[in-house]
């Protein structure tokens, strides 16, 4: 029941900007996990993380293990693609490849070794519909993804995860430039997620937090402060940071 | 602080915009006078037989098919080594090379090898291909020769296009479980293409027009026929336009004239041909 098993994971990049002091935190299957606090907190760190995306930046330390379904991703032996493949991510900047609308569905699954036409399709309408977004685009599949709004291209990319079948999802702050209609839509299209996937969001916004955790970790600076059930925390938060962060009082 | 001497603002404004104005205009006139000049005393002599027939007459009259045919041959040439391995270092330079001691020091040197003189590479030619390879004064010779010098323009402009493609492409490819080398292939490579190909159209351009780096490698004062091998010399238009100005007597001014048209036309219709490339791919740009 749990998906991923964090233990003792410490990171540092080489330039110190941000870092992960020492985290351990258990992450369960088909379940929305929001990590959320204030920026630096290394939130971002983690999912990155958690797909392995940090190996392009530089990290001068890490310790620790992440275990996802028992295996240690941190390995070096781990095979980073077949990763990315079962841990997929949105980006807080909505960015589509510049491809058609189908191409950025078909990306990975083309990259995957996938040709059958038949399967691709089905990977398209389903991962579309998936993501809420079948009936807006369904008629201009190979109309370039980028002639969409913000909020359409936004959901093109959870689609074009979803594509890949993935076991878990990454969102960073996947709402941040939306509107708020566009992000109630987002947001939906989690809760309608997570009865499949295991969704680990940072949320742009302590109310959004609130609103689509089932399992909240709040981040001070490289450090986990605290980690409950969503409504517990949001409700009555045992640690004074935690609350004051909750209530406004900083951040 | 006091002025000692002020002038109305508008009016200093008015005489600067004015001055730089006349400045840019008087950038333009040379070439553009260049370009008619060479046009109306070259058109006369262009003719069918000017460009599809062989010079005779100690090449007094006749016309200059075996310089453009060679001055081909030395384009394509320089393009079948300078094109894949000049986009193959950007490659690396943009995509694999981290900011090492090592990959500074390649920059330097490419940079620095645009600016050696081209008659340098004339005489390394000579020394490498001619005679230490073996390779004759010979297309072969020439072409490599003029590739050396053409790298350094066709890696920085690849360069600089791959890396104006922005990084999020990268990230949100390898995040999909793209390998490093299909991001490059299915996404970096085709978004600079249109940058690279401007960059390889420059390049071989320059390469098209040059005497000196051709001088001791592979051109020939006059051939009876078209070069059979890449091992044998070859006329060329710049070359010839050199030889027919100064090396022969009582030689018609128009047909100079006409051998400098017909490079001069040679080379800016490559350069039209980048300048179309790119507005179209810049129109179509998604980013």
């Amino acid at each position: 029941m749990y998906k991923i098993i964090i233990e003792n994971l410490s990171i540092q990049y080489s330039d110190g900007t941000e870092s992960l002091r020492n985290i351990s935190l258990n992450i369960r299957d088909k379940a929305v996990t929001v990590l959320f606090g204030p920026a630096g907190g290394g939130k971002s760190t983690l999912l990155r993380c958690l797909n392995r995306l940090n190996d392009l930046t530089e990290v001068s330390n890490s310790s620790g293990r992440v275990l996802i379904d028992g295996e240690n991703i941190l390995d070096p032996k781990t095979d980073v693609i077949a990763l990315r493949r079962k841990v997929g991510m949105v980006f807080a900047r909505p960015v589509v490849l510049p491809l058609s609308i189908r191409g950025n569905l078909t990306y990975g699954l083309e990259l995957a070794g996938e040709t059958r036409r038949s399967v691709l399709d089905e990977a398209v309408e389903r991962s579309l519909k998936l993501a809420a977004i079948w009936d807006e685009v369904h008629d201009r599949l190979d109309d370039p993804a980028i002639a969409l709004s913000g909020g359409q291209q936004q959901r093109i990319c959870l689609a074009r995860v979803l594509a890949l079948q993935p076991e878990i999802i990454l969102l960073d702050e996947p709402t941040s430039g939306l509107d708020p209609i566009s992000t109630g839509k987002v947001e939906a299209a989690l809760i309608e997620l997570k009865k499949e996937y295991t969704v680990i969001l940072v949320p742009h916004s302590v109310q959004q937090a609130g609103r689509t955790a089932d399992h909240a970790a709040f981040f001070l600076q490289g450090e986990l402060v605290e980690y409950d059930e969503g409504k517990k925390l949001f409700t009555a938060p045992k640690e004074k940071r935690t609350e004051d962060y909750i209530t406004g009082r900083f951040g | 602080m006091k002025r000692i001497f002020t002038l109305n603002r508008h009016l200093s404004q008015r005489i600067g915009f004015t001055a730089i104005t006349l400045m840019a205009f008087a950038t333009v006139v040379p070439i553009v006078a260049t370009i008619i000049y060479i046009l109306i005393q070259g058109a006369p002599s262009i003719s069918l037989e000017f460009l599809t027939a062989y010079p005779y007459d100690g090449m007094r009259a006749g016309g200059i098919l075996p310089a453009i045919i060679g001055t081909l041959y030395l384009t394509v040439g320089t393009a079948i080594f300078s094109v894949p391995l000049g986009i193959a270092a950007a490659i690396y330079l943009s995509e694999y090379a981290s900011d090492t001691p090592l990959t500074r020091t390649i920059r330097i040197a490419i940079i620095n090898l645009a600016g050696i003189p081209s008659v340098v590479y004339g005489l390394f030619g000579l020394g490498l291909f001619v005679l230490f390879l073996n390779f004759g004064t010979s297309i072969l010779a020439a072409s490599l020769t003029l590739s050396i010098m053409t790298l350094p323009i066709i890696i920085s402009t690849a360069e600089e296009s791959l890396r104006s493609v922005p990084q999020a492409f990268r990230t949100v490819s390898i995040s999909l479980g793209a390998t490093r080398w299909q991001t490059i292939r299915r996404i970096v490579l085709k978004e600079a293409l249109p940058g690279i190909l401007t960059g390889v159209i420059l390049g071989l351009e320059r390469a098209a027009g040059e005497t000196a780096p051709i001088l001791f490698t592979g051109a020939a004062f006059f051939l009876p026929r078209l070069p059979g091998s890449p091992f044998d010399a070859t006329m060329a238009l710049p070359y010839h336009l050199f030889v027919i100005s100064t090396q022969v007597p009582e030689m018609p001014i128009q047909i100079q004239y006409g051998t400098a048209l017909v490079l001069l036309v040679f080379v800016l219709s490559m350069n039209l041909i980048a300048t179309f490339i790119r507005s179209r791919a810049r129109a179509r740009r998604q980013w």
